[in-house]
């Protein structure tokens, strides 16, 4: 079965690396600009994982995963944060908000196959 | 193009934007409007470049990113204050930003002295009192490095965090005690390791599984778990939500310690968790017990040690590859909600489920930004190039149906009525796609705004207006050259020096405005400066001295004002930096005119001057009036036209050898035989046989144009000569007509010059009889 995978970032490039690496890798991919816009993708495509960035306009990364979180029907998708920063503080917040685990950009494609590997069924 | 170039060329695109929005934001800035929306959208497009440029290792563009980065970082955080002289520094960081974008895309160079005191500069207001953070940002290393926080040992103790530039983790063994009879085994079997993992709640609150834990153990060597279920209560008392469960796994495996605790990276802190060398020192013996008759590698779940979970274990929704035979036991334990053993929960949320479904009819179409399809441009000239022929042959069979005399209230007739009526919606549609708001090109001015100032010791503050203003693509990226260069001459020659300024009453700062907005069919360019107006007098001066016109010459004020525009004119008294190097603004006029706009110039003394530069919207079609010259049909475009007219012979006057005048009212214009200029005929028909065509030139001259006969006014479209033939003097460009054959279309500006340059040929038999 296709594993579909959320990637949530506000930068086309990330958002098309992100998919070059996922789709090679043969998952399917769907795509969210921002926190919201993430959620509303999460309704419509019930995904295995979601990727998400932190920095985002609107609802960030933090918020998306509360919000996630919170909902009874999508809590137990995992999450992985990726970002680029290697402040562990962020990466702390961004785990008590409920992130499954972590990418840090830049990331090459095994990285990012191996860490869904890791928090997917 | 491969995959990942062409990413990275999304990469440049996308760095274009943000770098506008960069620089937007700190304008806004400037304009006190620093709300944390704003700080922040500034933060992220520095955020968003440095995140792409560390994908594609752009290193020198990374390394000041990260510089600018925290910086911002700070001021979002309000640990720096955002002062009117930090926005300034920002700005100029942005513009270095974007010279190392160029440069990575190999566009340019980077000026490293500037960029380095740049940088230094940001650190400096980052941390003032600190020494200067370390240079290179930490990111590129990252790149390769195994995520750090792998090894950080949950409880285990050695809790000596790694640092972010800490490769390789150091095995360090363990000391632990360990009994000889272990040890013995240890040896026997090769490396055989106890792990012993004890979930809290918040590791299923995170969506984390056990069984996936397991799985990845069981990658790294044959493994064999336990489950030790005693602390689990009876189903009364059990909450669905915690976790009551302890694993002690035997794991046999080649790799090291750091290997195994990297399976656990993610749930750290998150269960208790103890990697201990050698086999478990089994004190129960049902253990031991069950631990000797294990299932084969990889995953031997033992799941008979969880009799009590089995009782109320519905099947596993999704049957997962081997490993996961152990999932159904840990799931219906502690794990909160997959687990298909809480159906509670399940149920709850079902009723959410349709307006979730609802809510996703809406979300596939609206993207939150603006662009929502890319489409190759090439496309879409494609497309436009076809509806300009489905123009053309709506055309042709529109005529061929005029010549078989079909009655106009005929259903044929009618229909191809609509048809035209259709092929204008679609041509206006298609060339709608191609429209965009010519921000592009404005947003590039502010840099250009401040540089100029700075180079020229002068105080400007730019103010945009209509920057959505849409205009044909093929325009727009014509625009941004005569804009520039009347932006230069604003500030350059427009606006006074501090100093001046404040001696006449005025703020120091200068202020120039540029406006975008349709009239007329047309886009129109205002750029407005404040300064001190056009000193009339030492330009007419200057046109004498160069003997661009005769002295004796009565002009109006808006005459003389728009003779900066001849050839030749530079009213520079010193070649400066900026508006110098030979371009004046004849150039400016030429390159607007070859588009078929106009540039003009107003000003008033003492309080500043306005350019304005108006081109048609596109360039793809043109309105225009089609009539006979000698025998050909020839277009000249409709804009230029002020009114035709029908002259009687005491109308026209000789001038000169050659020439005559016709007297249109109050004025009298040249009279220009468009087939003698353009070489159609040697000899003018007399111009009461034909038809007159009173034009205006850019430049705002008149000149009668002599015509044989008018055909109708048109739309035509454009086909560039140039592309396929070569430049013609006095033809702008050619179309198709309905009849299949080749117009031209007059340059109008051209044949007027054509006309003043005098005759062109000098064997005109007038001009020797009249030497």
């Amino acid at each position: 079965m296709t594993r579909t995978v959320l990637t949530v970032d506000d930068s086309r490039t990330m958002r098309d690396m992100l998919r070059m690496a996922l789709a090679g890798a043969g998952f399917n991919v769907v795509e969210a600009v921002d926190g919201e816009h993430g959620l509303e993708v999460l309704s419509a495509h019930r995904p295995d994982v979601i990727i998400t960035d932190i920095n985002m306009p609107k609802l960030d990364g933090f918020g998306f995963i509360e919000a996630v979180r919170v909902d009874d029907d999508y809590r137990a998708i995992p999450i992985l944060v990726l970002t680029t920063e290697s402040d562990p503080a962020k990466k702390d917040r961004a785990r008590r908000a409920g992130a499954t685990g972590w990418i840090v950009k830049p990331f090459n494609p095994e990285k990012l196959v191996d860490a869904i590997r890791r928090v997917a069924a | 193009m491969d995959e990942l170039e062409a990413i990275k060329v999304t990469f440049f695109q996308e760095c274009e934007e943000l770098l506008a929005d960069l620089e937007g934001g700190l304008l806004a800035m400037q304009d006190g409007n620093d709300d944390g929306d704003t700080v922040n959208a500034v933060f992220r497009a520095v955020h968003s470049i440095k995140g792409g440029a560390g994908a594609f290792g752009l290193e020198p563009l990374v390394r000041f990113a990260h510089v600018f980065e925290t910086l911002l970082d700070a001021v979002r955080s309000n640990e720096v204050p955002a002062t009117p002289d930090l926005v300034v520094t920002l700005l100029r960081a942005s513009d270095v930003l974007a010279d190392h974008v160029s440069s990575a895309r190999g566009l340019g160079d980077v000026d490293e002295a500037v960029s380095a005191s740049m940088a230094a500069e940001l650190k400096a207001c980052t941390d003032p009192n600190a020494a200067p953070a370390p240079a290179a940002a930490p990111v590129v290393v990252e790149a390769d490095a195994p995520v750090v926080e792998a090894a950080a040992p949950a409880l285990i103790g050695a809790d000596d965090a790694l640092d972010d530039d800490d490769l390789g983790f150091d095995f360090q063994p363990m000391t632990i005690t360990i009994d000889e009879q272990a040890a013995d085994v240890a040896a026997a079997a090769g490396n055989v390791w106890t792990v012993s993992i004890r979930p809290k709640s918040d590791l299923y609150r995170k969506a984390n599984e056990t069984a996936l834990l397991l799985r990845e153990l069981a990658r790294l060597g044959p493994i064999e778990a336990t489950l030790d279920a005693s602390a689990i209560p009876p189903l009364d008392q059990l909450d669905a939500e915690a976790a009551y469960a302890t694993w002690t796994v035997r794991l046999e495996t080649d790799e090291d310690e750091n290997a195994i605790r990297e399976v656990f990276e993610f749930v750290d802190g998150d269960c208790d968790l103890e990697i201990t060398r050698g086999e478990a020192v089994a004190s129960d013996d049902a253990l031991a017990a069950l631990l000797a008759g294990s299932a084969p590698a990889p995953a031997p779940a033992v799941i008979e040690a969880a009799p009590v979970i089995e009782a109320f274990e519905p099947a596993p929704v999704e049957a997962a590859p081997e490993p996961v035979a152990v999932a159904p036991v840990i799931k219906a334990a502690p794990a909160p909600v997959a687990a298909p053993a809480a159906p509670a929960p399940v149920a709850a949320a079902a009723p959410a489920a349709p307006a979730a479904a609802a809510k996703t009819q809406q979300i596939d179409v609206p993207g939150p930004g603006q662009s929502v399809i890319r489409v190759d441009p090439e496309r879409i000239d494609r497309l436009i190039d076809l509806v300009g022929e489905l123009v053309i042959n709506q055309a042709m069979l529109a005529q061929r149906v005029g010549e078989y005399g079909i009655a106009p209230s005929s259903n044929l007739a009618m229909g191809l009525d609509e048809l035209e009526q259709l092929t204008r919606e679609i041509q206006d549609s298609v060339m709608a796609i191609r429209a965009q708001p010519v921000k592009s090109v404005f947003q590039r001015m502010p840099r250009l705004v401040r540089e100029v100032a700075n180079m020229t010791g002068k105080q400007a503050r730019l103010v945009m207006d209509g920057e959505n203003t849409e205009v044909d693509k093929t325009v727009i990226e014509r625009l941004a050259d005569p804009i520039t260069h009347m932006l230069r001459n604003a500030i350059d020659h427009g606006l006074e020096s501090p100093e001046e300024r404040k001696a006449a009453g005025k703020n120091p700062e200068g202020v120039v405005r540029l406006a975008a907005l349709h009239r007329s069919g047309r886009i129109v360019i205002e750029v407005q400066d404040d300064g001190k107006g056009i000193n009339r007098e030492r330009v007419f001066g200057i046109a004498v001295k160069k003997g661009l016109i005769s002295p004796d010459l009565q002009l109006t004020d808006e005459e003389i004002d728009n003779l900066i525009f001849l050839p030749g004119f530079s009213t520079a008294e010193k070649i400066s930096d900026v508006s110098g190097r030979g371009v004046g603004m004849d150039v400016v006029k030429r390159s607007v005119q070859a588009l078929g706009g106009r540039i003009s110039i107003s000003s008033r003394p003492g309080q500043g001057s306005t350019f304005t530069l108006s081109l048609p919207l596109t360039l793809a079609v043109l309105d225009g009036m089609v009539v006979d010259v000698a025998g050909e049909t020839l277009v000249i475009p409709l804009a230029c036209i002020v009114e035709s007219l029908r002259p009687k012979a005491e109308e026209i006057r000789p001038l000169g050898p050659s020439g005559s005048v016709l007297a249109v009212r109050d004025s009298f214009v040249p009279l220009i035989d468009v087939g003698l200029t353009l070489n159609y005929r040697d000899q003018s028909p007399a111009a009461t046989e034909g038809v007159v065509l009173l034009v205006e030139g850019e430049d705002g001259s008149r000149a009668a144009l002599v015509a044989d006969a008018i055909h109708g006014q048109r739309q035509v479209v454009i086909k560039s000569l140039e592309q396929n033939y070569q430049q013609v003097e006095g033809v702008a460009a050619a179309t198709i007509l309905g009849d299949g054959r080749v117009a031209l279309i007059l340059d109008v500006d051209a044949v007027i010059n054509l006309r003043r340059r005098g005759p062109p040929l000098p064997s005109d038999p007038t001009l020797i009889a009249a030497e």
